[in-house]
């Protein structure tokens, strides 16, 4: 990519999971890392968070869920991305992803998993050096 | 020469002398050192620092004004606070089992923890419910479910606190009617029902409507329990989310009690008497690491609490002026690296709150930072607090830290850090005001990206997560919500639509949504139409007609 333009981010919540405190703080590190911020709120649905990426045309998708919704609301997520031929995004998540399921979400496209604790600059440079595109 | 001329001239010395030979040069561990709230602690703390402290104005005893010793002549002496687990998952046959498990290891007090689809007031089979269904709480619909999870629990004999907010006027209406056909009348039941919404626009954000029809649901709610149900805690005003959500302590505090003013005032407006409705009202906090920094709170609290119901909103009844509280330790200090470790994060800030005065305690379990508690994640838990209460002797004094100069200096901080934000909000034309402005929202934003980059910058330490880190170590059994609840949860909505009364729903729906139009107590109207198998997202669906919905503006 063109080392010049501003990465792009869209950082959104899906599903009705109100837990904000981590993507707020992640998404303000982003922006404070230079990169381009939108945050959609809370309570996206999979097709809301679809619209959001096709409109904003961003380089990542971050995704942040503490419900336990994960497995059912990722993979929908990716699999409409998929529909509209959006391949060169990258999405990462985070939030409470138990080890387990991670590789789960792995073989359905999603690269990047965030648990509690995770330092933000670990997640500022894995997405610097992750970007598809 | 005077006392405090004396007193000052041996300081100087120590400090001249003693301290500073002992230091000769060397570096403390810190250059300052500041509390969670931001509070420069000093190295010692001397009589000098509470010399304007009266006794009797200040602290009082026990169970007298200001009620800064603890809300209770006795506390602990008596009885030990409650031991409320807060615990739902999956279906109501599988949360059913989990209270039996804790009610036969010891556990005081139930607490329900509703699914997520429950507490937005969807159905099950709502496309917004996909994959949420028992995730982070029981799943429950209709009356079928609150039947089945208080199967076998007499609800005479145990107190129940509910955790629901926007549809809580639902759910209390709900265990009404359960407790009615366990042939207990509502005067009889005993608990707590949350039902604070300003704090879901501040920090949970599990609201659905907006904040004006839902003040009206809960003041409707505390008349109807101040009538009928005179034993219940119609609202838990609470800073556990707020402060989960990146608060500071003191913001915790004065956030928490300043939306408690704004139901007093919705109250009084109301036509309510206060000394009718206050001595209902009680509190939720947060105990969170900073140990003396959270005993203070709660110290603070009370002593705020006080001087404001006494002095500006004219409550006479003792028990309209002393704050009661259930703590809940943080589970925003959890960590996933080492899990085990939090028991002891867990040991430390449940002290605190019985150490504050609580009156109920949740302890967390160990594996809340990976999943919902294990049978024995949530066991050991208990335990915890159970060993707090029987072994360490910590109950048998009433507040035994007064008097320690650091504890009666930083109740009084945090007391005026408070009063300083009464202030700001008041300016900004009240609660609902500052909500609608983001103050709130952008306080706590700033505090939990502060916190966040002290840690990431070695400020601050969590031992296993930037200190003492382990490159390996083991994860315990985690819990896992089977697919399956929601099919079943779906199954049972469609078993019963199927079978009751449709007609009589209907006409009780339209009967609710005419009566919401007016300005009449909604609660009979609810109570109604449960009874009749009416489902939580039906009453919710028909509310939302009248009231509308709340949309958050978005602030990162």
């Amino acid at each position: 990519m063109n080392k010049t333009r501003r990465i792009k981010i869209i950082a959104a919540k899906p599903g009705l999971d109100g837990h904000d405190r981590g993507i707020k703080v992640v998404a303000r590190a982003l922006r404070d890392a230079g990169m381009e911020v939108i945050y959609t709120g809370l309570h996206q649905t999979p097709e809301d968070i679809v619209n959001a990426v096709i409109q904003e045309d961003p380089d990542v998708l971050a995704l942040s869920l503490l419900s336990g919704a994960h497995n059912t609301l990722c993979p929908i997520i990716m699999e409409k991305l998929h529909e509209k031929n959006i391949d060169d995004v990258l999405v990462v998540v985070g939030g409470i992803i138990p080890r387990k399921d991670t590789s789960f979400l792995q073989k359905k496209g999603l690269t990047g998993f965030f648990g509690p604790g995770t330092p933000l600059q670990i997640i500022v440079d894995f997405i610097k050096s992750n970007l598809k595109r | 020469m005077t006392e405090l001329d004396d007193f000052l001239k041996e300081l100087t010395k120590w400090e001249e002398n003693i301290l500073g030979k002992s230091i000769n040069g060397k570096e403390m561990r810190q250059t300052q050192f500041k509390n969670l709230s931001d509070i420069d602690i000093k190295g010692l703390f001397t009589p000098l620092d509470i010399k304007e402290t009266k006794y009797i104005e200040k602290l009082g005893f026990p169970g007298q004004f200001p009620f800064t010793r603890g809300a209770y002549p006795s506390m602990y002496r008596g009885q030990f606070w409650t031991m409320r687990q807060f615990a739902g998952m999956g279906s109501a046959e599988q949360t059913n089992k989990r209270y039996k498990f804790l009610i036969g290891h010891g556990q005081t007090g139930l607490s329900v923890a509703f699914s997520l689809h429950t507490i937005y007031g969807y159905e099950a089979s709502d496309k917004r419910a996909l994959g949420e269904i028992g995730k982070e709480g029981v799943a429950i619909d209709t009356l079928k479910d609150m039947e089945i999870l208080f199967d076998g629990i007499d609800l005479s004999k145990i107190s129940t606190s509910m955790t629901i907010n926007a549809p809580a006027s639902i759910l209390l209406s709900m265990y009404i009617a359960v407790a009615g056909k366990q042939g207990i009348s509502p005067e009889k039941l005993r608990g707590t029902i949350q039902n604070d919404i300003l704090k879901e626009y501040i920090a949970q954000k599990s609201w659905v409507f907006p904040p004006e029809p839902s003040m009206r649901l809960i003041v409707d709610t505390i008349e109807y329990c101040t009538k009928y149900v005179p034993q219940w805690y119609p609202i838990s005003i609470s800073g556990y989310h707020i402060r989960e959500a990146g608060s500071t302590a003191v913001q915790e505090l004065a956030f928490t009690l300043a939306d408690g003013f704004a139901y007093v005032e919705a109250a009084i407006k109301r036509g309510l008497n206060i000394d009718d409705f206050a001595p209902r009202l009680s509190f939720f906090f947060n105990s969170h690491n900073n140990f003396f920094e959270e005993i203070c709170k709660y110290r603070a609290a009370r002593r705020i609490w006080a001087k404001h119901m006494r002095n500006k909103y004219n409550a006479k009844k003792k028990e309209s002026i002393r704050l009661r509280f259930h703590t809940q330790t943080a589970g925003v200090s959890l960590t996933a690296q080492e899990p085990e470790n939090n028991i002891v994060r867990v040991t430390l800030q449940g002290l605190a709150a019985v150490l504050g005065g609580t009156q109920s305690l949740h302890t967390n379990s160990f594996d809340e930072a990976l999943c919902l508690p294990t049978e024995k994640a949530a066991k050991i838990a208990l335990r915890t607090q159970q060993i707090i209460a029987y072994e360490s002797g910590v109950a048998d004094t009433v507040d035994p830290l007064a008097g320690s100069y650091y504890i009666e200096w930083l109740t009084d901080k945090m007391e005026q850090q408070a009063e300083e934000y009464f202030r700001r909000i008041e300016e900004l034309g009240g609660v609902i005001p500052a909500i609608h402005k983001n103050f709130f929202q952008t306080e706590i934003a700033n505090a939990a990206y502060k916190y966040q980059r002290e840690i990431d910058s070695n400020k601050r330490f969590i031992i296993g997560v930037n200190k003492f880190q382990s490159e390996k170590f083991e994860l315990p059994e985690l819990l896992a919500i089977e697919e399956a609840v929601s099919e079943h949860q779906i199954n049972r909505l469609n078993e019963i639509k199927k079978n009751r009364d449709n007609e009589k729903v209907n006409i009780l729906l339209t009967k609710l949504k005419e009566a919401a139009k007016g300005t009449e107590n909604l609660i009979p109207y609810i109570l109604d139409a449960v009874k009749e198998y009416t489902s939580v997202g039906e009453i919710i669906e028909s509310l939302k007609e009248v009231f509308g919905v709340y949309r958050e503006k978005q602030i990162i």
